[in-house]
């Protein structure tokens, strides 16, 4: 009963409370009791208050036994320690935060908290989400549960091994340049980066504003539906987020593949991309083909200017957003310091992470008098040059699909010393966020060392649905979602 | 030698009158307790995001159609990145390449000389918050009520020609944010703030090397501050020195201006477009309404009293100083029906002493355009004196009534009864033998002596004019 409680799916789980085949306080307990045996080894989840999960669990039992019950009431979830919560601390992976409780909820856990979901702990993350591997985290990395010598990608490192290890049946993430997909990747998950303005970022700490976007992560795209039901929509609080109907992103699951003009980039089928990952991607691609999609051979010329392109903008963005934390008002503070900018330098230079400096660095640098043109304003005509070649194959195809990320994961500490090779990791996940268009990840199978391979698939603006419905139909013939990391067993 | 040309350039800092702040909900309201008008927004807490007020953008858009300028159909939010404590993000919402007004231009009357000063722009912004230094032991309190109100930075082209000239300008820019109602004015809580940029050259030489002056919190520093800055400059210049760019900080006790931080101090703000923002959007609708409901301008309505009311332009311009005033002004000439020019009399003269000198706004003047009216009324059809008219103003605004009552109560009903008037004449002509005798001998200040005796024997309230008349014809 609990392992099978353990590996089930939201709809399964849903279905179990609404039958009250299991109550939510049962539920909760047996993914703590996973969490307690399992988060010391993989280093998942940064904060965990089993105390005030149960109590909420409670409170969502006694609701439902009153006839009151959300979406999904009852169901465990786990968040990326980057949403603010009045309960937790959120500490986004700094040291600069590490002690820091927010007075407010984000938007997001405010959605999710109507809709009857319990807490389960926040979980671990590059530093302000600054990473692709979850090394930079001040609170050590989390581990990948396929291969604990191995990252779980990053920054949405400690929600990834969460699924995946089964520690929580799923849990929120952020994707500014591949964060959610990359890690979906290499541990065998499944995660979906909406389009930029489907989901309110008011409460998640910011990267790079104009590319940050919240997603779910979960063991399957129809779980990754339900919670984007949940998740999306017009918040006013958010000026980004764009006013329109609500989806129901569960009621079009069943898309007709017949027909469907899924387009194949060259460029991303090309050189530097692992054997293992190439072989299962493509053996995805001949699935499709056997279901009747239509295969579109298309360019997208800029896309291998995605990565430098992001490195001027995301860090120009992240030096004026991490500005605010200059040890005034909350957070890190430095003991001792002889006046008002020693002050300021201490705080920042205990407080913030090597990649965190690094990244502050470039982008203070690249907003700089005299760079200014040739280096911010210049990355953001080339960024419209790569939403026009999107803009340009979608004239031609439905879906775009290719591999995630070029390698499956790869050891701990195997790329901390070269940061080009380790950003080189984002190539395929980085063009989507800077076009503000919605792509997701699905595992498609795993390479000779046994470690999962992730799909990529990429929409149209508010073309979601589509992608979800695309990867549900591969998920009904596939069980790759549904393996389970030999270092995490049942 | 050649003479000094002084330049100023102003930038006004006018706080929108709006309820809630630049990008958040929280009061905008002044003296507050330290940090209660604070959100989460205005202290800059992770996760937060701004959200820009409807009625402030609006307030600049008014601004711009009131001074003639054009209308950004899209500007942008931009992001000035520095440190300091009481800047709580740690960079503050301007805009920098498209502010939301561009061009326009205000009129001010020097003289009997109109001129028109062009503005270069006026963009939204915020306002920080407040470093407080005493009371800390030492140590620096931060007050954040004030971070995130909304801002109109309105900047001058470097045209106005000294301190007199900008001092005009700042009181007709003062008098028209008022006057559309986007800045209450208010200097002492620093709803409106200016900061003069100041250089000096030989005529047809180009721009000189400026200083910005700050801590201009009212018109009179302001003016005695460009005075100093341009002599220190010139005199400088004049001994074969050179004027550094930088800012300084106006002493009103001192009555000097003292460097603050100089060019090579200047920090690199980073500008660029708030991620958290898209570009800032007026409508055609939006445009249009705000076009339609705006009041007829300052400048419209002095040449309008100038016309109408055939005023000299000196009391059309008193009168347009404000809303309040000109509206004060139609309410007493409608109410009145007398000469305009008499009710721009009082109104310019004993009314705005009085509230002068009791500093009273004129909006909560003791007396109503309609109790005025009644007492010119009485003026004007001979009923009082305009001395008399005097002494009953001033009861009226000591409270003690309206005209008509006073007048009556006080006995100052000017005496217009010729047969009455002539019985007294003759009693003085009876009584003063040898003024008559020094008038007949051609000294015409027996006359003079003459009219004060009837007065006298009136107590006043004989028509001067009647008397006059009367007089002359006895002795003659």
């Amino acid at each position: 009963m609990i392992n099978a409680v353990i590996n089930a799916t939201l709809t399964e789980l849903s279905g179990a409370l609404a039958a009250k085949q299991i109550s939510s306080v049962e539920l909760t307990k047996s993914y703590l009791e996973r969490i307690r045996r399992l988060n010391g080894p993989l280093n998942a989840f940064i904060s965990v208050d089993e105390d005030y999960s149960l109590a909420r669990a409670r409170l969502v039992d006694a609701a439902r036994r009153k006839g009151e019950a959300g979406p999904l009431a009852g169901i465990p979830l786990a968040y990326k320690d980057i949403f603010c919560t009045r309960e937790l601390r959120t500490t986004c992976g700094s040291r600069m935060l590490a002690e820091y409780k927010s007075p407010y909820d984000a938007h997001v856990v405010e959605q999710f908290e109507r809709a009857g979901a319990v807490a389960l702990g926040k979980c671990n993350m590059d530093e302000f989400a600054m990473g692709s591997s979850n090394e930079s985290s001040y609170f050590g990395p989390a581990r990948n549960p396929w291969d604990r010598r191995r990252v779980p990608g990053g920054s949405s490192g400690g929600s990834a091994a969460a699924v995946a290890a089964r520690m929580a049946p799923a849990a929120t993430g952020t994707d500014t340049g591949g964060s959610i997909r990359q890690p979906a990747a290499m541990t065998g998950v499944c995660g979906l980066k909406p389009t930029y303005g489907a989901v309110s970022r008011y409460g998640i700490v910011a990267f790079a504003s104009s590319l940050d976007q919240a997603g779910p992560m979960a063991k399957s795209a129809a779980d990754l539906a339900l919670m984007m039901n949940v998740m999306a929509g017009f918040d006013p609080r958010d000026s980004t987020s764009v006013e329109r109907p609500k989806e129901d992103y569960s009621g079009s699951l069943n898309l007709e593949l017949s027909g469907l003009r899924i387009g194949l980039p060259k460029e991303y089928f090309g050189e530097g991309i692992e054997p293992g990952v190439l072989q299962a991607v493509e053996e995805a691609v001949r699935w499709f083909a056997s279901q009747g999609a239509k295969t579109v051979p298309i360019e997208l010329p800029n896309a291998r200017l995605g990565v430098p392109v992001y490195y001027v903008i995301a860090p120009a963005e992240a030096s004026s957003n991490l500005s605010r934390f200059d040890g005034v008002r909350y957070g890190h503070r430095a003991k001792e310091y002889a006046d008002l900018a020693d002050m300021y330098a201490r705080t920042r230079a205990e407080g913030f992470g090597t990649e965190v400096k690094q990244r502050i660095l470039v982008g203070t640098y690249v907003l700089s008098h005299g760079y200014y043109d040739a280096y911010y304003l210049q990355a953001q005509k080339v960024r419209r040059l790569i939403a026009a070649d999107f803009a340009a194959a979608f004239e031609r195809c439905d879906l775009i699909l290719g591999p995630t990320a070029p390698s499956t994961a790869f050891e701990i500490g195997a790329n901390t010393g070269d940061p080009v090779k380790m950003y080189l990791n984002d190539i395929f996940t980085i063009p989507a966020p800077l076009a503000g268009l919605p792509a997701l990840s699905v595992p498609c199978g795993f390479d000779a060392a046994g470690l999962p391979v992730g799909l990529q698939l990429t929409g149209k603006h508010f073309c979601e649905a589509a992608l979800l419905g695309a990867a549900h139909r591969y998920q009904q013939a596939t069980d790759w979602h549904l393996r389970v990391p030999k270092e995490a067993p049942l | 030698m050649r003479a000094w040309e002084v330049i100023v350039g102003i930038e006004t800092h006018a706080q929108l009158a709006t309820r809630s702040k630049m990008f958040s909900g929280a009061s905008t309201a002044f003296g507050a307790a330290p940090n209660s008008n604070a959100s989460a927004v205005d202290i800059a807490l992770p996760g937060v995001l701004p959200v820009p007020n409807r009625a402030a953008v609006e307030h600049a858009v008014r601004f711009g159609l009131a001074v003639n300028g054009a209308i950004n159909r899209r500007s942008v939010f931009a992001r000035k990145n520095y440190f300091y404590p009481d800047l709580p993000k740690g960079y503050q919402i301007s805009q920098y390449e498209l502010p939301i007004v561009q061009g326009g231009e205000i009129t001010i009357v020097m003289g009997d000389e109109e001129r028109m000063i062009r503005l270069t722009r006026a963009h939204l912004e915020e306002d920080a918050g407040k470093s407080l230094h005493q009371d800390f032991h030492g140590m620096t309190g931060i007050d954040f009520n004030r971070a995130g109100t909304p801002l109109l930075e309105i900047v001058s082209e470097p045209e106005l020609r000294g301190a007199r000239e900008a001092v005009a300008y700042a009181r007709a820019l003062h008098a028209l944010v008022t006057w559309i109602g986007i800045c209450d004015g208010n200097m002492q809580e620093g709803s409106f703030r200016c900061d003069a940029n100041v250089s000096v050259r030989r005529p047809g030489e180009a721009l000189g090397i400026r200083c910005e002056i700050k801590n201009l919190n009212s018109f009179r520093f302001m003016e005695r501050a460009i005075d100093y800055e341009a002599r220190r400059q010139i005199e400088l210049l004049e001994e074969g020195g050179k004027v550094a760019q930088e800012t300084r900080l106006y002493d009103p006790e001192r009555d000097e201006t003292r460097s603050m931080r100089t060019k090579e101090d200047a920090q690199d703000y980073r500008y660029f477009p708030d991620p958290d923002l898209l570009p800032l959007e007026v409508s055609a609708s939006l445009l249009s309404g705000i076009l339609e409901a705006l009041p007829e301008l300052p400048g419209t309505r002095r040449e309008r009293f100038m016309r109408e009311y055939r005023l000299p332009a000196y009391d059309a311009g008193v009168l347009t100083a404000s809303r309040a005033a000109a509206d004060y002004f139609e309410a007493l000439v409608k109410a009145s029906a007398v000469d305009a020019k008499l009710c721009a009399n009082w109104q310019a003269g004993e009314l705005n002493a009085a509230l002068n000198r009791d500093a009273i706004e004129m909006r909560d003047s003791r007396i109503e355009p309609g109790s005025l009216a009644v007492l010119l009324k009485r003026i004007a059809d001979g009923s009082v004196s305009n001395k008399m008219a005097k002494e009953v103003f001033d009861a009226m605004w000591a409270g003690e009534g309206g005209a008509d009552e006073i007048i009556e109560r006080r006995g100052l009903r000017q005496m217009s009864d010729g047969a009455e008037i002539e019985k007294i004449v003759g009693e003085v002509l009876a009584a003063n033998a040898k003024q008559v005798q020094d008038y007949r001998a051609g000294k015409e200040k027996a006359f003079h002596s003459l009219v004060g005796q009837v007065m006298k024997a009136t107590r006043g309230k004989a028509n001067p004019a009647q008397v006059h008349e009367i007089l002359k014809s006895k002795l003659a």
